[in-house]
């Protein structure tokens, strides 16, 4: 039998997604063994041109991260989607839009005028901003347009399955690629993989025993018990809302959790749900006192959605 | 006018691209070096709480989440006028030293060292990792991995997660290290000098015994007299992770010493209409555009910029070898781009040194960590030195510790003039009339701006593979008339 064709591909991406594959280490020979690797920017020596001559579905699987902020980014998406029968959103950029998704929360214009005019080190060109095309002296040369609002992969093309986190952890990546390999069926369309179908709260070794709060402390606040739940010690942790898949890395080095995983199964928003979270946790009654307890609570907005803006509910009504 | 495209060449932010316009002489008219990407963090963090950006900034870049956790966490001090406990300064500085010894191996083998030790005229297809194993043994590539798997393998225990760190935090870390921890950290550091040892050994057998290459580093194609960039102690020693901006001018005569907070007296950024990307320089001096020497503000920060910047090495190893280079290549300050690659793996060995120093230091398992900061937040700047040169986070907040501006200068982009430049002049004198422009040519423009490790570099040639590159020649008429590429 040939060997299954796999593509690599990275949109609007810081490159951890790939350093996250390259980290399988030696593992990593054993998935160019099993895959016939047909493209992969990063790692090797094929060009957009190849993509673009081969037959439509011709690629099994493509991994695709990063998230789609420009004209290129959207282009190529469309492009590995004619060609791959499978495609696989790679990373919460992918998934959710991740955290260049909260450009969504500012405007382009906004970022275009600090970065290059208003920024104090930036010495303004005669109010210059980079252009997509600019006629030089010695011929014209061309950039890709930036758009206004950053979208999760599935907000421009159909994807097949997801597999989340920031990055992906390596363990989590090899189980994937094990279970592809085994031939099993694949699991149903728009599933979820290389996560587990709880809380990020159940893998957490604290304690947590939804204790009543009056007052919210930040990270840097206090120094926090190393057993006990980080929520019940009013630190805002996002584990009762991200899905299972990390081992809970950042409450374990005493870090609260921010949901790269994305939601859990059945949550269609991690920000609205980690609001009733808090909600239930409030001890007070009189809607004063809980205002000024939810006070407290700085920048929910970039909190609860710091890895999802682009798929929160939010964001689909500011922009309708 | 014929254009000729390289298109994508390697990862900064997005593809880079670079454009080579000939004259009707088939001389090179001017290069164009772009990056097509902009994501704007320092406009999206606004609004956000000052202690997120160690763990929002990383996601600048998953190649060096390290540094941009470490700026971030220093400005973070800064803004919180908060000073952080001794034994969290020893635990981030030993991470940080980890990361660059780790760092530094995978560019160097993977990335920058095939064109050396396989041969700048070897065939592309094996002048990658493979070839160098070829070369060396097998033994090698095996020793690459460990090296790398056991420098991730401590970030992970000290920095939280392997990739984007979370443990630095205002005021310290947030998690320390127990005494069984340290001694297994303590095994991997005395491996990574020994192995930083092995490498400046089989670059002193394989490059320097090979008059050719030595010949090469030293040609004047490689070459341009700039200003340099690099944080150093206060013994004007490098270092990576704290200290004083020294800037030297093209004498190697300090030009100026400053501390984060003066940063903006010193660097202003050049705007440019066909690329998202700023050009950093010195405000002193001014922007005179792509050129090098005294008048020109241009400087580079990268790993022969810090050694050139500062006036030795901190630990006694790193020194020797330090010492040596100069020797070698004619007195400081050298300003041949190619001597890079030997500077990067001093610095290799340096922080492997470094981190084995920090790891036997009793304070490291000390449990005071952090102390809470009690000022009201305001404004802070935070310099390390990335891999690819000084990395600069400044933030202003609200009383409330609510972000209001965020400038960031980072590690590539102070070289984004002087890349340009390398690439303008390789390209000038490689490619000339009625001399075919073959794939030898592609590998020796891309040896002048790889010697820089734009980032990403590092991954393009971790696996058997190798630089996507593409040369098209176009007519005036805009007529594809010649296409270079590597061999599949
Ligand atoms: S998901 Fe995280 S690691 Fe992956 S590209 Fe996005 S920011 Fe980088
Ligand atoms: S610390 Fe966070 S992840 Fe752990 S139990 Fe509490 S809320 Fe859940
Ligand atoms: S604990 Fe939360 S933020 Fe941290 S890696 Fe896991 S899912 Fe992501």
């Amino acid at each position: 039998m040939a060997k299954p064709k796999l593509a690599l591909y990275w949109a609007a991406s810081c490159g951890g997604c790939e350093i996250a594959v390259l980290d399988l280490h030696e593992k990593i020979l054993d998935v160019a063994n099993a895959f016939d690797i047909v493209f992969w920017p990063v790692a090797l020596d094929f060009k957009y041109s190849d993509v673009r001559a081969m037959e439509d579905k011709s690629i099994d699987i493509c991994l695709f991260n990063g998230a789609i902020r420009n004209s290129e980014n959207e282009e190529m998406a469309h492009l590995m989607r004619d060609k791959s029968k499978l495609v696989v959103a790679f990373g919460a950029c992918a998934h959710e839009g991740g955290i260049p998704g909260l450009a969504n929360l500012t405007t382009k214009d906004a970022i275009l005028k600090w970065v290059f005019k208003d920024s104090p080190s930036t010495v303004s060109n005669n109010g210059t901003y980079p252009q997509t095309h600019t006629r030089m002296p010695e011929g014209e040369i061309e950039i890709p347009e930036m758009w206004e609002t950053v979208k999760a992969l599935n907000q421009v093309i159909d994807v097949d399955y997801y597999i989340p986190g920031c990055p992906p952890q390596p363990d989590q990546i090899w189980g994937v690629i094990e279970y592809i390999l085994s031939g099993q069926p694949m699991p149903a369309k728009g599933a979820t993989l290389g996560a587990g179908d709880k809380t990020c709260c159940e893998e957490c070794p604290r304690e947590r025993k939804e204790k009543k709060l009056k007052q919210f402390f930040r990270p840097y606040e206090i120094i926090s018990d190393p057993n006990e739940c980080l929520l019940d010690q009013g630190i805002i942790c996002l584990g009762p809302v991200s899905r299972s898949g990390c081992g809970a890395l950042c409450p374990k080095a005493n870090i609260p959790c921010r949901g790269c995983y994305g939601a859990p199964p059945n949550c269609p928003d991690q920000g609205a749900k980690m609001v009733s979270a808090i909600s239930s946790v409030i001890d007070a009654h009189e809607p004063e006192e809980i205002e000024k307890i939810l006070d407290q609570i700085v920048d929910p907005l970039g909190t609860f959605y710091r890895f999802s803006v682009p798929q929160s509910i939010l964001r689909r009504v500011e922009k309708i | 006018m014929k254009q000729i495209k390289i298109d994508p060449i390697t990862r900064l932010e997005g593809h880079g691209k670079i454009d080579i316009f000939l004259n009707d002489d088939g001389e090179v008219a001017n290069t164009y070096f772009q990056i097509p990407e902009l994501r704007g963090f320092e406009q999206f963090c606004v609004g956000r709480p000052v202690e997120e950006m160690p763990r929002i900034t990383t996601r600048i870049c998953g190649v060096c989440p390290e540094a941009h956790h470490m700026a971030a966490a220093k400005a973070c001090d800064a803004v919180f006028h908060v000073e952080i406990p001794s034994a969290a300064k020893k635990l981030r500085s030993l991470l940080y030293n980890v990361f660059f010894a780790g760092d530094h191996t995978t560019h160097f083998y993977a990335l920058g060292g095939p064109d050396f030790i396989v041969g700048p005229d070897a065939p592309a297809a094996e002048r990658n990792i493979l070839g160098v194993v070829k070369k060396v043994g097998l033994e090698v590539g095996g020793k690459v991995i460990e090296m790398r798997k056991r420098t991730q393998q401590v970030i992970k225990t000290l920095g939280g997660k392997q990739t984007h760190q979370i443990t630095s935090m205002p005021g310290g870390v947030s998690k320390g290290i127990s005494i069984e921890e340290a001694k297994e950290i303590e095994k991997h550091c005395e491996w990574f000098v020994e192995f930083g040892k092995f490498t400046i050994q089989a670059f002193n057998d394989i490059v320097l015994k090979n008059q050719v290459y030595v010949d090469l580093i030293l040609s004047d194609t490689f070459s341009h007299k700039t200003y340099y960039m690099g944080l150093v102690d206060e013994n004007n020693k490098v270092n990576f992770y704290d200290g004083k901006v020294r800037v030297v001018d093209p004498d190697g005569k300090e030009f100026v010493k400053y501390s984060p907070n003066e940063y903006l007296e010193n660097v202003a950024e050049h705007v440019e209409p066909w690329t998202y990307l700023k050009f950093p320089f010195l405000k002193k001096v001014g922007w005179k555009g792509f050129v090098d020497g005294k008048d020109s503000g241009v400087y580079r920060a990268t790993p022969l910029s810090r050694l050139n910047a500062a006036d030795g090495m901190p630990t006694p190893l790193a020194q020797a070898e330090y010492e040596k280079m100069y020797s070698t290549l004619g007195g400081k300050p050298v300003h041949a781009t190619l001597a890079t690659h030997w500077a990067r793996i001093i610095e290799l060995l340096s922080g492997a040194e470094m981190a084995l120093d920090l790891i036997r230091d009793p304070e490291i398992t000390s449990t005071h960590i952090r102390n809470i900061p009690t000022e009201i937040p305001t404004e802070g700047v935070g310099i390390v030195e990335a891999p690819r040169g000084t990395l600069t986070h400044h933030y202003t907040t609200d009383e409330r510790g609510i972000l209001t501006k965020v400038n960031l200068i980072v590690g590539t982009t102070n070289n984004y003039a002087p890349i340009s430049m390398s690439i303008n002049k390789a390209a000038r004198g490689l490619i000339k009339k009625g001399v075919e422009v073959t794939e030898g040519t592609l590998n020796k423009i891309e040896m002048a701006f790889r010697a820089y490790d734009p980032c990403f570099g590092c991954a393009t040639h971790y696996m058997p593979g190798k630089m996507p590159i593409e040369l098209r020649i176009y007519d005036s008429s805009n007529n594809l008339i010649d296409l270079v590429r590597r061999n599949p």
